[in-house]
């Protein structure tokens, strides 16, 4: 069992979906069901393999586990992977997700079901690769390979504007990342390797950090989004179809942040520490404005999704703290939105899939005859703002610690964040579960499904179970982030001390 | 030259000899039998180049022949054998409904594979002179295939403005070996490189040099030498056009390579700017003038132009990371090349109508599930999106111009990418997102062959791209 390729496995599996899928006829009745029930079986399968990686995983090792290395394309291009504490957890994260996403289309998607379920499938493989991959080159394939399954997912099966939002979405992040496929050519031909293991050890020169730090934080940037690069997101989360959206939010802004944490923190530290206030000022930006333009919304997937940006300036202000408390705060926030945005986008599209619209105005007095319903929008909403108990407190608290102990002002500001989210969340909230119903066409609404209860209640005993218990996280995490850290705070010490012996 | 010699250079120009007597052959055969042989001359054809390509692979060594004027190395087998494939492929597209465009003639298939036998001289050649004579070869069968339907206003056009060009390339590719002749004595281009090391060239050379590269930057219809491409892309019969998609690209290609990285190595760094000037240009305008085409042959005459921008990239970084990287690009894009004008000649009403335009291709996924996913992977594979092939050809490129410090050139080249990943997602769009308008006749079988080997080939580059790449650092490494 232990030389089993595990992770190779588990990134890989979807495909023997895709293959089946292929095979089948997805029209009529039985051929839509069976198609469902693949994908679903597809998906499940993959997401208690992953269970495995985490079984076998060893908190106290803090370099990378489970590795797999072959040649691949000559050049020194390896087919390279492995997990640490802190890709591992985005890995179950990913295909945690998937089986939700199924479930969420079972009914909404009417046409071509199957080509929409090889889409996911395929998204799901690259989208796991690009956290298990050791080698940059093989890193950069997945990372830009997740765009054809979204753009095609966004639009043949998006809404009003998908074409416009579709283009966006795809133009918008391939220019943020081709930037990177130079940094990578240019690191390569300074280190002499695409491997990540040796990249990281290997010190660049200053003078080429801060140019690498740049390609790769635009790549970073666009794909996260930070401010002010961010416009494409609330287009395309708007135009996606509901699962679309749950995979746009809960993994794949992930991707930018996972590439910091990656890349920026660990090859390119003096950058890094260079360009922190650069970071903080954009971060902060981030969290005050877009929750003021949340606010504004009149949509309520936008709102989400302008309040996932904001989520995500917590984040990267996290990151760029560099101190053990940013960091782990930063990669819990990423995996406490992953669940809390990904569960609110599940719940538009449960009102979505009875009213099909998502003008806040249309809703009202949901409470009154979709009560299960508006326990868990409360739930996640909660979530969402950061209350005390459940998960997307822990990751904000302890992101404004680790601000705290680099710049107070910036903490201050993000904390200011804070309140504001509480201001647009509960007023969504009011405006769509409180209040008279009054409207004719929400009476007849009926409350959560089967299905809908399925797919829902787990995520809620998630939020609120690692909001009070959030330490099988930080364990599986700690050795890793310790070990950034101090290689860190070792490269901005080193190069001081050079600089100090040159005076 | 004695018996021996003779019999040595012959035994290394064999397959060259067996397309040259084959099409002379079959020349005596489609004029004895008239127009109806054209099934059997051309499947003959085909097999020519079989036979030809086979014995190239496994019989065919090292060594120069005729006196130094012919080479055969690893660099010349590999460009031959993606010519000949090229050839192959396009003859046996041709064969697919002939009558449409009036190709139903013996003569037809003859003077592609006289066409294909001038490539191969091209590719091998070692002189100046050996260099025109392959070239002129080439160009004059292909000018008269290109005018072949001579009924039709279009196709006589494109013929007419091909040759004029065409000649005017000849010129300047002639004056520009005088001169070079002229300053450095000889024509051999092993002789060339000793006395451009041993003399500090002259300013008369570079006039010879830049002459040269216009003539053979108008073959590959490189910026700003390609104003007949639109025009012959668009005139010119389907099955013609992907003709010239293909292998006359890697043959010109070949020897431009050949020239920059053997004859003029010495003074890398006069052709080096020209190199990246064409380069940048061909990269700007490929991606920029493609965006407003409606017709579908036109968009890939401007593809083309960008795609041998990128191409030229690696050769600019003239290293060997870069000539393996044209190597590879130049073997991706042929074969992305040849699937993709499948797909365009797959492109037919029930009526028999052939179209062209974009918009034609309105709904495919749901009429044709199979040619539009393998289109949408050729798509995204021209536009450089990774796991595709296209990807790959894209990054050896570009690690080159890394590796040679050309950072200009590289960040100009892969923004551009990103503007030409517009048009190629325009057709992806049309394909998938809009409602299906009309259907196309049923495609016939070998059309399906190939642009589905051709998409397999790039969604599965991935799996076998080591081996590929080894075998292109392996043709690169005669340089070094």
């Amino acid at each position: 069992m232990t030389d089993w390729p595990i992770l190779s496995t588990v990134t890989f599996l979807p495909l023997v979906g895709v293959v089946l899928l292929l095979l089948m006829r997805g029209d009529g009745e039985n051929g839509r069901r069976n198609v469902l029930n693949i994908a679903l079986l597809t998906t499940t399968v993959t997401f208690l393999l992953s269970l495995l990686i985490w079984i076998g995983f060893d908190n106290s090792n803090p370099g990378f586990q489970m590795v797999e290395k072959h040649g691949w394309l000559g050049t020194g291009i390896g087919y390279h992977l492995g997990v640490d504490g802190i890709s591992m957890l985005f890995v179950i994260l990913t295909t945690f997700l998937m089986p939700f996403c199924v479930l969420a289309s079972w009914k909404s998607v009417e046409n071509r079901l199957k080509e929409y379920m090889i889409a996911f499938l395929i998204l799901e493989v690259v989208m796991t690769g690009v956290f298990v991959s050791l080698d940059v080159v093989l890193f950069y394939v997945f990372f830009e390979a997740t765009l054809i399954p979204m753009f095609v997912i966004i639009g043949v099966w998006g809404g009003k504007d998908r074409v416009y939002a579709s283009y966006k979405f795809f133009l918008y992040t391939l220019l943020g990342s081709v930037l990177m496929m130079l940094a990578i050519m240019a690191m390569y031909w300074q280190s002499g390797t695409t491997d990540i293991t040796e990249l990281l050890k290997f010190g660049f020169p200053a003078g080429m950090q801060t140019w690498l730090w740049i390609a790769c934080f635009a790549a970073f940037a666009v794909k996260m989004p930070m401010w002010p690069v961010h416009t494409w997101l609330p287009d395309a989360h708007v135009q996606a179809p509901t699962a679309g959206s749950v995979i746009l939010a809960g993994v794949m802004l992930k991707l930018g942040g996972y590439g910091m944490l990656r890349f920026s923190l660990q090859m390119f530290p003096l950058a890094s520490d260079y360009f922190a206030p650069f970071v903080f000022t954009l971060s902060v930006i981030a969290i005050i404005y877009t929750s003021l333009v949340a606010m504004m919304q009149d949509d309520i997937k936008k709102l989400i999704a302008y309040s996932s940006v904001a989520h995500m300036g917590f984040v990267t202000m996290g990151i760029f703290a560099a101190n053990v408390q940013g960091v782990q705060g930063a990669i819990f926030q990423m995996l406490s939105h992953g669940i809390v945005a990904s569960a609110l986008f599940l719940c538009v599209g449960v009102i979505y899939d009875r009213l099909h619209t998502r003008e806040i105005s249309a809703y009202g007095g949901l409470v009154s005859n979709m009560p299960k319903y508006a326990v868990a929008f409360m739930v996640f909403t909660m979530a969402n703002v950061g209350l005390p108990g459940t998960s997307g407190f822990v990751g904000e608290f302890l992101t404004i610690i680790g601000v705290f102990r680099a710049n107070t002002f910036v903490a201050l500001f993000a904390a200011t964040g804070v309140i504001l989210s509480a201001c647009y969340a509960l007023w969504l909230y009011r405006r769509v579960i409180f209040g008279a119903l009054d409207k004719e066409s929400l009476k007849g609404l009926l409350d959560l499904s089967r299905r809908e209860q399925l797919i829902l209640y787990p995520l809620i005993i998630l939020t609120i179970f690692f909001g009070v218990y959030p330490a099988p996280i930080f364990d599986a995490t700690a050795a890793s982030v310790d070990l950034l850290v101090n290689n860190y705070s070792a490269a901005l010490q080193a190069a001081q001390n050079v600089a100090l012996s040159v005076k | 030259m004695t018996v021996e010699t003779l019999l040595a250079s012959l035994h290394l120009s064999i397959p060259e000899l067996i397309l040259a007597v084959g099409a002379l052959a079959l020349l005596m055969l489609g004029v004895f039998m008239g127009d109806k042989s054209f099934r059997t001359v051309s499947w003959l054809a085909v097999a020519l180049i079989v036979i030809a390509g086979l014995w190239m692979v496994f019989r065919v060594g090292d060594g120069q022949a005729y006196g130094g004027v012919f080479l055969s190395d690893p660099f010349t087998r590999f460009m031959k054998v993606l010519a000949l494939i090229g050839s192959g492929v396009a003859i046996v597209m041709s064969m697919n409904n002939p009558a449409a465009n009036h190709l139903d003639k013996p003569e037809f298939p003859v003077l592609l594979l006289l066409a294909t036998v001038g490539m191969l001289l091209l590719i091998s050649a070692n002189d100046l002179i050996a260099v025109y004579l392959g070239l002129e070869l080439m160009s004059l069968a292909l000018y008269v295939v290109a005018a072949i339907n001579r009924d039709s206003l279009r196709s006589t056009e494109a013929g007419l403005k091909y040759f004029v060009l065409g000649a005017l390339s000849s010129g300047m590719l002639l004056y520009g070996m005088s001169l070079v002749y002229g300053f450095t004595g000889n024509t051999g281009f092993a002789a060339i490189s000793a006395a451009l090391s041993a003399d500090t060239r002259s300013l008369g050379l570079v006039f010879g040099l830049v002459f040269v590269l216009a003539g053979l930057a108008f073959k590959i219809s490189a910026v700003p030498f390609h104003m007949w491409t639109p025009d012959v892309y668009e005139g010119a019969p389907t099955p013609v056009t992907a003709f010239f998609a293909a292998g006359p690209k890697v043959a010109a290609m070949a020897i431009l390579v050949r020239i920059t990285g053997e004859a003029f190595q010495p003074i890398i760094a006069d052709w080096r700017q020209v190199i990246v000037f064409i380069s940048i240009a061909s990269m700007l305008l490929g991606s920029f003038a493609a965006i407003g085409q409606r017709n579908i042959k036109r968009l890939m005459a401007y593809s083309s132009i960008g795609h041998m921008g990128y191409a030229l990239v690696g050769l600019a970084a003239g290293t060997k990371t870069g000539v393996s990287g044209v190597v590879l690009y130049m073997t991706i894009y042929m074969i992305m090349t040849l699937g993709t004008f499948a797909c365009i000649m797959a492109m037919k009403r029930k009526d028999g109508t052939a179209v062209e335009n974009v918009d034609d291709l309105a709904g495919l996924s749901t009429t044709n599930p199979f040619m539009s996913v393998m289109l949408t992977a050729l798509m995204f594979s021209m536009a450089g999106i990774p796991p595709l092939g296209g990807f790959f050809a894209k990054y050896f490129v570009f690690v080159a111009a890394m590796e040679a410090q050309l950072y200009a050139l590289a960040v100009i080249g892969i923004l551009s990418s990103v503007v030409g990943a517009y048009y190629y997602l325009r057709l992806v769009k049309v394909m998938w997102f809009d409602p299906a308008t009309n259907e196309f006749a049923r495609v016939p079988g070998i059309l399906r062959l190939v642009y589905g080997l051709s998409g397999v080939f790039v969604i599965a580059y991935v799996l076998f791209g080591g081996p590929l790449g080894d075998a292109a650092t392996a043709a690169a490494q005669t340089f070094f």
